[in-house]
């Protein structure tokens, strides 16, 4: 029995999803860009995990966050493949030097 | 009871937040792996709280076992390099939009933390079995067996995605001297080539001359 109210869990979630998302915002290094799309999917897993616990008939919330696991490892494992072969391409991780379309 | 949960969430917060500073702020990628690691341990313990054992393992399994070390090992590969200089090229409107961004959000945070304080705080009982393998595997291959086998598809897709977009293009061994001698192949793939060793007989590479 949990005595911890479920909207600790949502504001924390909501915490993490926004630290995340500066780090999105102001980074320009695109390892810790996924990084952060990794914290920014913890987030929301974490909430959909917390909202299923106040309507425990169904782990509908568990099953979607599950999925949201599966897709953040495909997501994670061809983000870093782009990674490296961005960085054969340029010699670097910065997202800024990423502009061939630019002109 | 309750005052030793509370403490145990404050502890998960304590260190998931913490862990997520030190991702976002870090200036080497390897200290923003290790703080992903702490944000993903402080979340698996914000799962045990809200009774999703499965999902704690999970994702102590496939984020710290799997997507934190596939972090590590490309940090490593890359060597210095993954740690970019600061550029000051477009850093001060990146700065205003961020603080924009973070303060808006604050903000709406803020609102909904005076909302919150009226939602029930009485939580429903758990039926036996919730959050345990059983109750989350039986549903999972009954009512969402068709979702699980597209993850499934999805999760090959991405390896061999990931693999054909991670190793490059890679000269034809059987024309290399040829394509050396004419100019046409890049130096770092004419390099990259010559140090790894021959791929098999396969003569014509499917994307290796796209």
């Amino acid at each position: 029995m949990s005595a911890v109210p479920v909207p600790y869990f949502l504001v924390l979630a909501a915490v993490l999803f926004l630290i995340g998302a500066g780090g999105f915002l102001l980074r320009r290094n695109l390892l810790v860009l996924l990084m952060s799309i990794e914290l920014m999917l913890n987030a929301v897993n974490l909430t959909l995990v917390a909202f299923n616990r106040l309507h425990p008939q169904s782990h509908g919330g568990q099953i979607f966050a599950f999925f949201v696991v599966a897709v953040a490892a495909a997501e994670a494992a061809v983000g870093l493949a782009i990674v490296l072969s961005f960085f054969r391409l340029r010699n670097t991780v910065r997202a800024d030097e990423a502009n061939t379309l630019k002109n | 009871m309750g005052k030793f949960e509370i403490a145990l969430f404050a502890l998960c917060a304590a260190i998931s937040i913490a862990g997520a500073l030190v991702t976002v702020g870090a200036r080497r990628p390897i200290r923003s792996a290790l703080g992903l690691l702490a944000t993903i341990l402080g979340v698996a313990g914000c799962y045990l709280l809200l009774e999703a054992q499965f999902l704690a393992a999970i994702q102590l399994i496939v984020y710290a076992g799997a997507v934190v070390v596939l972090f590590i090992f490309v940090v490593m590969l890359l060597g210095s390099a993954s740690t970019s200089p600061r550029d000051a090229k477009s850093a001060v409107p990146r700065y205003i939009g961020a603080g924009l961004f973070l303060a808006g959000s604050l903000a709406a945070l803020l609102l909904i933390l005076r909302i919150g304080t009226k939602v029930e705080q009485v939580l429903p009982p758990t039926p036996a079995g919730f959050g345990s393998v059983e109750g989350v595997g039986g549903e999972l291959f009954t009512r969402y067996v068709v979702p699980f086998e597209l993850a499934g598809a999805l999760l090959i897709v991405a390896v061999i995605g990931a693999m054909a977009v991670a190793r490059g293009k890679q000269p034809d061994p059987t024309l290399r001297p040829a394509a050396e001698a004419a100019g046409a192949a890049p130096p770092g793939a004419s390099e990259r080539g010559a140090t790894e060793p021959a791929p098999g007989g396969k003569s014509a590479e499917p994307h290796g001359g796209a």
